[in-house]
């Protein structure tokens, strides 16, 4: 069953550095668990000052026992509560959990006065004081270790995101590639030659830009290998005059939708299609748009979005806000348009 | 002396695909597996609907057809020939279908993968030969996409209409009445699976009619008591008047029932 997706006109949005992505989420067991290993430490650390080394066992077990429930209770807060601090920025979010941190220990003071028969040695301020350096302590730690991973998270990411050749096209075009060998050798040996150049460029490690030329290159050497599967089905109009040949560009940035233009818009039409690519510098910025044929009736549906948010994804990653990908249906034609910086050197 | 599972006389083989370069391939691998296995090839295809013309004419005993292809997909002709009196056997050929193959694996239909080994598609012909046509339903359940054409058998012969023709459905007794603007014609399927099929497409407007949304005009109030006027009669209150259908390219307006009365005011 099939469902038709008809892609609207959709643009990047500017997602402003907020910290929502930075506030550790209190609800991950992961998470839980590290914060009750910093309370139990710092519940040790309490133990060692304060008396000798015989009777430390002892001492820890007592703090411990009355910080648990505190931890826990906190941790309950921080979690249902975790919505609401996603829409502030990270140092309001921070300041209103170190308060609130320091009224839940006011609040336990009062909570041992009634429930222990003692009288606490340090005030109701006090302990607000001591939870709240705690609950920072435990906040500059999650900070700085999941710093110390994202790195390696947005390569994983890019690295993940990379274009990846449909089966489709490599079956076929080894079978056209077969077709060739017996009756035009030449052709087939210039295929092939097309086929490992591409396939090269998708197997390289992509992670840093290449220049805007190369990837023009690479498109021409892959629709080389669709005009010969394809014949006279396929029309090709370039419009890159006035292309700044040494921007630099995320590698399989142009190739991948050019390969879903050839397979939504050219494959399931029995008449010849034209795709055209064109390339408009304007000023500190160029735009690449890509236009092909679309027929809501025998286009064929799925796969397009998900090499649209792949390519979306990719140039955040490299731009953030600096680029965008547009992707809408005008008057039978499917017109994707990106727009990018025009960066000559990598950073 | 002969395997008597081989055909005394030449196999006739019809090459189904939309990318020349694969046309061309399959003939010469079926021109190396001419020793072994004594074959024809009749005729080539670029698409479902020229393959259906071609086994129109007659004289086809395999068909090897591409699966994914313009204006109608191998599977579509499979499950348009399925009912034929004698079909020409089929074997699917593609480059890469992971549903359509698992589909096959389940229900037994042959298939090969491109690009084609020689000893592998001499096994396949062979088989073919043997093996009784697939069901219907089997293809229709490897089939991802629905029919873009409904046929009719007239003679021997398959008729297709383009369901971009299709007016309305309309269920009578053991048939389904198929308008299009020129002709009607009678569809041995059910209605509910049609509709199942097509959803999105038709709005029903009775219990026993579907009419294309895109065909709808508009809505008429109609004086009851016509021949289509006589639907739920416990709710017949005599001298009423009724909803009914104004359809694009065709005189006859047809009633809408009590019970799909919404249809009027979501239009």
């Amino acid at each position: 069953m099939s469902i038709k997706h008809r892609p609207s006109a959709q643009t990047l949005p500017a997602v402003p550095n907020v910290g929502r992505a930075r506030l550790p989420d209190f609800c991950n067991l992961g998470i839980m668990l590290r914060l009750l290993l910093i309370v139990n430490l710092l519940c040790f650390a309490a133990a060692v000052v304060r008396v000798e080394a015989r009777d430390l066992w002892q001492q820890f077990l007592f703090i411990s026992a009355v910080a648990q429930p505190a931890i826990i209770f906190s941790l309950l807060v921080m979690c249902a509560l975790r919505k609401p601090f996603a829409k502030l920025y990270y140092w309001q979010a921070i300041t209103t959990i170190l308060l609130l941190e320091a009224i839940i220990g006011a609040m336990f003071w009062w909570w041992l006065e009634i429930i222990t028969p003692f009288s606490q040695p340090i005030s109701p301020w006090q302990y607000g004081f001591l939870f709240a350096f705690a609950t920072g302590f435990a906040l500059l730690y999650l900070d700085l270790r999941s710093r110390a991973l994202s790195p390696a998270l947005t390569e994983a990411r890019l690295q993940a995101l990379q274009a990846r050749i449909r089966p489709h096209f490599l079956f076929n075009s080894i079978n056209a590639v077969l077709s060739l060998i017996r009756s035009e050798p030449k052709r087939a040996e210039r295929m092939l030659e097309d086929m490992s150049e591409l396939f090269r460029v998708l197997m390289a490690d992509n992670r840093k830009l290449t220049p805007l030329t190369d990837e023009i290159t690479l498109c021409k050497r892959y629709l080389e290998i669709e005009e010969i599967r394809l014949g006279e089905r396929l029309v090709v109009v370039w419009k890159i005059n006035g292309m700044p040949t040494d921007a630099l560009v995320p590698p399989l940035i142009l190739q991948p939708l050019v390969e879903n233009a050839v397979y939504h818009g050219i494959e399931p039409r029995n008449v010849p299609g034209t795709l055209t690519i064109e390339i408009v510098p304007k000023g500190k910025q160029f735009s690449i748009k890509l236009t092909n044929p679309f027929d809501a009736d025998s286009t064929h549906v799925s796969g397009n979005r998900m090499a649209i948010a792949n390519i979306r994804e990719r140039l955040q990653l490299h731009f953030d806000a600096e680029a965008s990908l547009k992707a809408e249906v005008k008057d039978q034609t499917y017109v994707v348009t990106i727009t990018l910086p025009v960066r000559t050197q990598d950073l | 002396m002969m395997p008597p599972s081989l055909p005394n006389c030449a196999a006739r083989l019809l090459i189904v695909d939309d990318e020349i370069p694969a046309r061309r391939r399959l003939r010469d691998l079926l021109d190396d597996c001419r020793e072994q296995f004594p074959l024809t090839i009749a005729d080539e295809a670029a698409n479902g609907v020229e393959a259906i013309e071609i086994i129109n004419q007659g004289g086809i005993d395999i068909v090897l057809t591409d699966i994914r292809m313009p204006v109608m997909d191998g599977l579509e002709v499979a499950r348009h020939i399925a009912n034929m009196d004698s079909p020409p056997k089929l074997i699917f050929v593609t480059a890469f279908d992971q549903y359509a193959v698992n589909a096959f694996e389940l229900n037994a239909i042959d298939y090969l993968l491109k690009p084609i080994r020689q000893e592998r598609l001499l096994t396949a012909l062979n088989k073919a030969i043997t093996l009784k046509p697939a069901q219907a339903e089997a293809i229709a359940g490897a089939a991802q996409a629905r029919r873009r054409h409904l046929s009719i058998h007239e003679r021997g012969k398959i008729v297709l209409v383009p369901m971009a023709d299709v007016l309305y459905l309309k269920a009578e007794l053991k048939y389904v009445t198929v308008r299009t603007a020129q002709k009607e014609f009678l569809l041995e399927e059910s209605l509910t699976k049609l509709g199942e099929e097509f959803a999105g497409l038709f709005t029903r407007i009775h219990r026993n009619t579907l009419v294309a949304t895109k065909a709808v005009v508009g809505f008429e109030k109609v004086a009851d008591g016509g021949p289509d006027g006589e639907d739920d009669p416990q709710h017949g209150d005599v001298g009423g008047t009724h909803w009914a259908v104004v359809i694009r390219g065709i005189p006859e307006k047809l009633a809408v029932s009590r019970r799909q009365q919404h249809v009027v005011k979501e239009f």
